[in-house]
């Protein structure tokens, strides 16, 4: 699949701002997160500004972007339109709690509201990845790794620019912020290891299907596609039968592992040695484990193999 | 709406004879130029009379080529892929003895109107729809927004998005032609079927076990591909004919008896000697 550069923009962004309001909205629900009204602000915004810069960038990849209020509409039977609906309704305890924080930790309402801050994002993640999973005609999607990937990314992206954003403003929260520290160190740890057998079925898993089966003539002989439609590439050709960065794939997943794990990993587990280095460590993790996360979003288009292209020579 | 109706009484498709389809393009052409006018707007190219023309056909067609004719398995291995009960097509093994070396097939390849299809449930506007009349797969141009996630559900890469205009397109069946009392009857027809010099399309009521295509279909095993994927096609290719002994004999012939260079007029041998160097 042609990874288009605004959905693999979109869902990063996004997954990252999403990520960030799921902690938030947790820690202030179990009342774990320390009080001051800026200490719930200042992730609050960054999580608005990462969730509405993904879905400006999203609108860039539509046609007629100027209709996308349509796709409110099918969500009964579109994924697409229940992520564009939930992503639209998780605005509204974002916008809430912005209006309800008092600095006060055990303030009921900010806390139910949280909850519901946290229940929106997560729920945009799921809309946005079950759009991937359920399209049988690109195998590589329906592995059931996807969808923890989706959650896990968001919340370790969105967790380091929580953690990397929130110190500037949550003072004396040490041992938060340390528990924190390792809490994302795990969830690292289980998104790099899911990512890690994803790839390896997607190198063991055939090709999803072949110039015999696509024109149904197996039956016959040993089938090859010996002449396209048309000289020219198409719609089709260029959308489902890209094949361009393949050759690069195994230096791109090294390259995605280390900006997205790796590094972050090693920066957390300085940051929970010595806590005072938080300022200088976390934003680079967050950093690093975006720009990894841009390359794995645009491997997990440039890898996943469409069955139309075996229609081509 | 994008939730697909309940199974319609009518289930108009087309059935391509894959035997005697010559791989003209006539069926792809004529389909452009109705449907560069036709009622769901036009086909727009970029480019069209340069060097990099671009734009939406709704039918393609492709050329295949199969070698190892009938080789054991592969006739079993159809049958599990296809949705079982209909008649298996039939091979050059199984009907005759001598089978020629390889084969060429012209493959159309346009929207198979499926009944079952993922591409209009995925659709998020429902611009793309399923009518309950008659089983057509269609996209409402002015609801699109372009987000081209149908084309990513459809496995017959049979939705082709027009940059030109920022929508989806896709076969009508020429929905705007086989409905228009103001045509002669013979006309209302999908433009393809009416285009092809071989009669090798064939359009009609797949729902309609009597009708002249689901005969064609029971007669000559019919099939649809990718059926384990579930989308449930309409339209039916009609396989090959099993190949004649005689061709078989004629390629066997010219198979065999390698050149003997030296056998040849002076002037030949001494360019035999010079092309095998
Ligand atoms: S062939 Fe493709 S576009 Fe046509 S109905 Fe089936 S899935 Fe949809
Ligand atoms: S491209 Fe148009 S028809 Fe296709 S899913 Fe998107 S809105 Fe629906």
């Amino acid at each position: 699949m042609r990874p288009a550069l605004s959905i693999v923009v979109f869902t990063v962004l996004a997954g990252a701002g999403y990520g960030v309001w799921t902690w938030l909205g947790v820690l202030l629900a179990l009342r774990a997160y320390p009080p001051g009204r800026n200490a719930t602000l200042l992730p609050l915004a960054l999580g608005f500004a990462l969730v509405s810069a993904g879905l400006v960038v999203s609108l860039l990849h539509l046609g007629q972007p100027q209709r996308a209020w349509r796709a409110l509409t099918q969500w009964r039977t579109s994924w697409l339109s229940r992520e564009g609906l939930a992503a639209l309704l998780t605005y509204l305890p974002a916008l809430a709690l912005a209006g309800l924080v008092r600095g006060d930790a055990s303030f009921l309402p900010a806390r139910l509201v949280g909850a519901l801050l946290a229940l929106g994002a997560l729920a945009t993640v799921t809309c946005t990845a079950r759009i991937y999973t359920s399209l049988p005609p690109i195998p590589a999607w329906r592995d059931r790794r996807v969808l923890p990937l989706f959650h896990l990314h968001a919340l370790l992206s969105g967790g380091l620019w929580f953690a990397g954003g929130a110190q500037f403003a949550v003072r004396s929260t040490a041992g938060v912020a340390l528990a924190f520290a390792w809490l994302l160190a795990v969830v690292l740890l289980l998104a790099a290891n899911l990512k890690r057998a994803y790839w390896r079925a997607l190198d063991a898993a055939p090709a999803p299907a072949d110039a015999g089966r696509a024109s149904g003539l197996a039956a016959l002989g040993t089938v090859r596609a010996f002449e396209g439609p048309a000289t020219e590439a198409s719609y089709v050709t260029r959308e489902m039968a890209f094949a361009l960065a393949r050759r690069h794939a195994a230096r791109l997943r090294r390259i995605a592992a280390v900006l997205a794990y790796s590094l972050p990993f090693l920066l957390l587990c300085v940051a929970a040695f010595d806590m005072t280095l938080r300022p200088w460590v976390l934003p680079p993790a967050a950093i690093a484990c975006t720009l990894g996360l841009l390359v794995e979003r645009w491997l997990f288009f440039a890898e996943a193999k469409h069955v139309a292209a075996a229609y081509f020579p | 709406m994008t939730a697909l109706p309940p199974p319609p009484p009518k289930k108009l498709g087309l059935v391509i004879d894959l035997d005697t389809c010559v791989g003209c393009h006539a069926c792809a052409v004529a389909c452009k130029s109705w449907n560069d006018g036709g009622a769901f707007g036009p086909l727009p190219d970029a480019d069209p009379l340069g060097a990099a023309p671009d734009g939406v056909w709704f039918n393609r067609v492709h050329t295949y080529e199969v070698t190892g004719l009938g080789t054991a398995g592969a006739a079993s291995e159809q049958r599990k892929a296809d949705d079982g009960g209909r008649p298996e097509i039939p091979t050059a093994a199984t009907a005759h003895s001598r089978v020629p070396p390889a084969l060429t097939i012209h493959f159309p390849r346009s929207c198979l109107h499926c009944e079952t299809p993922a591409c209009v449930p995925v659709c998020p506007t429902g611009a793309s729809y399923k009518r309950a009349e008659d089983g057509i797969v269609l996209v409402d141009a002015d609801k699109c927004i372009g987000c081209q996630l149908c084309a990513w559900a459809c496995p017959y890469g049979a939705r082709e998005f027009s940059a030109a205009r920022g929508v989806m397109q896709k076969c009508t069946l020429c929905v705007d032609r086989i409905y228009d009392d103001s045509l002669a009857p013979q006309d209302r027809q999908p433009a393809c079927v009416a285009a092809c010099p071989t009669r090798a399309r064939h359009f009609g009521d797949l729902g309609d076990p009597h009708s002249e295509v689901s005969k064609l279909v029971a007669e000559r095993g019919g099939f649809a591909p990718l059926q384990e994927l579930g989308y449930a096609p309409v339209n039916r290719y009609l396989p090959p004919r099993p190949h004649r002994d005689d061709g078989a004999h004629a390629a066997a012939e010219t198979a065999e008896a390698p050149l003997d260079g030296e056998a040849l007029p002076p002037l030949l041998r001494w360019l035999d000697r010079l092309l095998s160097r």
